[in-house]
């Protein structure tokens, strides 16, 4: 009988790990999902509440496909993992026996213990079903008059968008003093603030949430903010303050678990034959500069890739290539490759050049070594580069300088878009050169 | 989806203002075409095109300008109109109906026949096309009028939808221009200047003009002279030509998407329907079969109404009918034996069907040679047989089915199922151009954006996903998957041919020593 692969999550990690492990074997492949039918973009979910798409355009294969390759899905919730006799209890009852095991559950959004963070209406935004609940209380600006999003991230600003798309007023609070500061150098953080801003998104810096009110049916009506005391009236509360690994299943389990699943480099946990991959994964030690827990789409790819070949008998190291990363804020695309550090967290080595367009929805920042003038990674915003270059340019160990005079080499934008490599290369040689 | 469709997103009271104008307007053509006696015909053609265009351009104004550049897609799948709802369905119907009409009793119009007065519809536009060329109305020129418009006032929606993307807005200026000038204007003033010349929209090229070797349309060009002979001679060089040269540097964007007329009404009017279009796996299939079905019929029919009016005889003119037809079958059997040879690598799995549409197209060509006499063409009357082919690919592939259904099928599914020119053109693209999209890395995020907003029904998102690029005999190249793509994959490039498909999975993010063992087959 052929070994049977089950995948706990149908996320981007488990169908990677799926699709990899069917091109090289004839394993029996089960994914397990409790969320939905069929894999879909988590990403896109904003724009099937911004109307862009339906969800099913956010699934990224037709419902044949898996039938056609194979790959067995079950939907159900499971409660509990039995390591011994490798058995999976579900919630619903029934069970289902593997051979190997691979965990790929992804995340949850955090909650911190604030008053009233589980009353009606208050949601993170993270799975399909906090989609549909964002649907039922904030379907239009009559029901919803006000929202209210806690946390400064990547998904926080996606849910101040989607609420606008709505025209939904919202009060957006973030602890720092300016916008995702923790990864952003200054520059780039605060002109995304005046960006935010220009969209008539009340940011509030430097603002924390002290407790949530709900009415007399347990329904959100508003918050309180920490500093000043204030409270807002909002019938939504957006939780978006980051995720992490979800894996509560696993607490009676043998699997070894610190803030995710620990895995060593091949990906593998304390027991023989199971294997977490993606958000719920955790490092024992971090690779490079990365973190432990990488919650990134990315990178639950490529541990996808990964394991599927040790799986199907190639033992291999999870070896994530250079950084990157992308994003959009609100009309501001991002894209970064290798490290640029912001305030935080910013070894004493880097330094930064930075160049803003004066329309204020452009901007770059290269960060280089001090002492070598080695390259060491690039933030753009509002404009696109091309990956495959700067990946080169990392590999090769450019310094600063012949980034900056190649830097139209790396251009990704559309035909007939104006070029701000001669203007960015000359504000450089004026900060660096002159003196 | 268990969710309910939320309410459209609402119009603002300046857009009802302007849907109103725009209303008004059309609603003086539908008086028009109820036989109303106006007054001064001139002032309230004026009116209804004016009122059109001005609601048109005050609605786009008010739904982008109030608004910071960037992708305009909010509610798109909520609006009756652009999701297949009512609306949708109603003005789908309304469009559809106008076609049939047109195409088939303009009478209804009002087109006054022998050499009666026009009446009606046809009547309201008498005065522009007397003031242009001197002559009343037609159905056609009514048609071209109001398809002009339509390119123009859309057109400017369009720009301002797009106002951060130059790409779309030098694009779009093109196929306002084309339509404008080449479509609409020149070939009425080309009928001041020689009204034996036949109507000739010089960007319409073999076979999307399929008439153009019809032998009323040679005669009247051999027999106008220098002029006569150099459109012809034009039109010869445009196919075999121009078109290669142009669709080898640029892929075939320069004509669907820059040039064409229906690419132009479906970039612009058809702009709101292009999500529609399906994705499905078996809509390619379809799509596959179906417009390389039209192509073979287009050579065949096109070789065939040539053949009719040649003769038997080397006497009468050098070109007979038996040297034609081998001409015909050995200028393909070049071809098919060139790609064959060169380019049977990149043809892959479609090798099989090229082979199939080769084997066809002779077998039918010598079916017909053989079979036909002096006015029978496959046993059926020459004459006949051209007003046939006419009616279904002209007008009821491309006018009822391509544009009545925009709401329904999207706006391309004549450029996409039908037009045999869209069929040559990509057949160039996959095979011997510099076009390709390029997908960058390991961004994508596999969100669906760019399949979704893909009018062709490309499923980008397949190839953006595994850092494919995207070499595909459809794609028109009109910009908009890099246009709404949030993380910045997809980039239009003309660049060298070697690397050009890359049908490895070659994800950056991951190390080399990986990629290496994804790649070994």
């Amino acid at each position: 009988m052929q070994e049977h692969i089950v995948i706990i999550g149908n996320g981007i990690s488990g169908v990677t790990a799926a699709r990899h492990i069917r091109k090289m074997s004839d394993k029996k492949i089960t994914i397990v999902s409790a969320e939905t039918d069929y894999f879909f973009s988590r990403t896109a979910l904003m724009y099937i509440y911004m109307g862009h798409m339906k969800f099913e355009h956010t699934q990224p294969y037709e419902n044949w496909f898996w039938k056609k390759n194979r790959i067995e899905l079950k939907k159900g919730y499971v409660k509990q993992i039995e390591t011994k006799t490798k058995t999976l209890h579900f919630a619903e009852g029934d069970i289902l026996q593997y051979d190997k095991l691979i965990i790929a559950t992804g995340s949850k959004p955090n909650k911190f213990g604030w008053p009233g963070q589980d009353f009606d209406g208050v949601m993170g935004m993270y799975h399909k079903q906090d989609l549909e609940n964002l649907e039922k209380y904030a379907p239009n600006n009559k029901i919803c008059k006000h929202a209210v999003i806690v946390g400064g991230g990547l998904i926080g600003i996606e849910l101040a968008e989607m609420l606008n798309s709505r025209n939904i007023p919202v009060t957006f609070l973030v602890r720092e003093d300016s916008f995702w500061n923790g990864v952003l150098p200054s520059g780039e953080s605060e002109m995304i603030n005046r960006h935010i801003k220009n969209h008539h998104i009340d940011l509030r810096l430097s603002t924390n949430l002290k407790e949530i009110k709900a009415d007399e049916n347990s329904k959100v009506k508003s918050v309180i903010i920490q500093e000043t005391g204030e409270e807002i009236l909002c019938d939504v509360v957006g939780l978006t303050a980051g995720v992490s690994p979800n894996i509560n299943f696993l607490k009676d389990s043998e699997i070894e678990t610190g803030r995710g699943v620990k895995v060593n480099r091949f990906l593998e946990t304390n027991i023989t034959d199971v294997y977490a991959i993606g958000d719920c994964a955790e490092q024992h030690e971090a690779i490079g500069n990365r973190r432990p827990i990488e919650a990134v789409w990315y990178t639950g790819r490529m541990m996808g890739e990964t394991v599927a070949q040790t799986i199907c008998g190639n033992k291999i190291e999870y070896k994530p290539g250079y950084w990157f990363n992308s994003a959009k804020f609100l009309d501001i695309e991002y894209q970064t490759y290798g490290w640029v550090f912001g305030e935080r967290g910013r070894p004493e080595y880097e330094k930064h050049f930075h160049w803003k367009h004066k329309d204020d929805t452009k901007c770059i920042t290269v960060a280089y070594h001090k002492d070598t003038n080695k390259f060491l990674g690039i933030n753009t915003f509002g404009i696109r580069m091309r990956h495959e270059t700067f990946d080169t340019w990392l590999t090769e160990e450019r310094d600063v300088d012949y980034v900056m005079n190649h830097l139209s080499d790396a251009n990704f934008d559309p035909e007939f878009y104006s070029h701000f490599e001669v203007e960015i290369l000359s504000s450089y040689n004026k900060q660096f050169q002159t003196v | 989806m268990s969710l309910a469709k939320p309410d459209a997103i609402d119009i603002t009271n300046k857009q009802k203002i302007a849907l109103a104008l725009g209303i008004v307007g059309l609603f003086i053509m539908a008086l028009a075409l109820f036989n109303t006696n106006f007054p001064d015909v001139g002032l309230f053609l004026t009116l209804a095109l004016g009122l059109i265009s001005i609601g048109t351009i005050i609605y786009s104004r008010e739904a982008y300008l109030s608004k910071l550049e960037g992708i305009k897609n909010d509610g798109v799948w909520f609006k009756s109109i652009s999701s297949r709802g009512v609306w949708g369905w109603i003005v789908g119907v309304i469009l559809t109906a106008f076609y049939i009409v047109l195409y088939f009793f303009p009478k209804h119009l009002g087109l006054g026949t022998n050499g009666t007065e026009n009446t009606g519809l046809i009547s309201l536009f008498d005065p522009l096309s007397n003031l242009l060329s001197g002559r009343p109305a037609s159905q056609w020129f009514v048609y071209g009028t109001l398809y002009t418009i339509a390119i123009l006032a859309f057109g400017y929606k369009f720009i301002v939808k797009y106002r951060h993307n130059r790409y779309q807005q030098i694009r779009t200026v093109s196929v306002m221009f084309f339509q404008l000038a080449f479509a609409f204007l020149i070939p009425e003033f080309m009928y001041v200047m020689n009204n034996d010349l036949p109507y000739y929209d010089l960007k319409s090229i073999w076979p999307l003009n399929y008439y153009i070797f019809d032998q009323w349309s040679v005669k009247a060009f051999l027999s106008n002279g220098t002029i006569g002979l150099s459109l012809l001679l034009f039109g010869i060089i445009s196919i075999f030509v121009i078109t290669p040269i142009l669709t080898y540097k640029f892929g075939k964007r320069w004509y669907c998407s820059w040039v064409c007329g229906c690419g132009g009404l479906a970039e612009t009017a058809g702009d709101s329907f292009r999500q529609l279009s399906s994705k499905k796996l078996s809509a390619w299939k379809l799509e596959r079969w179906l417009i390389h079905a039209v192509l073979v019929f287009s050579v065949v029919m096109t070789t065939a109404m040539v053949y009719t009016y040649l003769g038997y005889s080397k006497n009468d003119f050098w070109l007979t009918r038996g040297l034609f037809i081998s001409l015909i079958i050995g200028f393909l059997t070049l071809i098919f034996t060139g790609v064959m040879f060169f380019k049977r690598k990149e043809l892959g799995k479609d090798a099989k069907m090229g082979a199939i549409g080769f084997f066809a197209t002779i077998a039918l060509l010598l079916i017909m040679h053989f079979t036909s006499t002096i006015d029978h063409l496959f046993y059926i009357k020459g004459s006949a047989l051209r007003s046939a082919y006419g009616l279904y690919i002209g007008s009821i592939f491309s006018g009822v089915i391509g544009t009545g259904f925009y709401p329904i099928l999207g706006s391309r599914a004549w450029c996409r199922f039908g037009c045999p020119m869209a069929a040559i053109l990509g057949f160039q693209q996959r095979l011997f151009s510099k076009f390709r999209i390029t997908t960058n890395g390991g961004q994508c995020i596999s969100c669906g954006n760019c399949s979704t907003y893909c009018e062709m029904g490309i499923d980008v998102r397949a190839y953006a996903q595994k850092g494919e690029n995207i070499v595909r005999s459809s794609c028109v190249g009109c910009g908009i998957c890099s246009a709404v793509c949030p993380r910045g994959v997809l980039k239009l490039e003309n660049d060298s041919m070697e690397g050009r498909i890359n049908p490895t999975e070659v994800l950056l993010g991951n190390d080399i020593d990986l990629m290496d063992l994804v790649n070994k087959k």
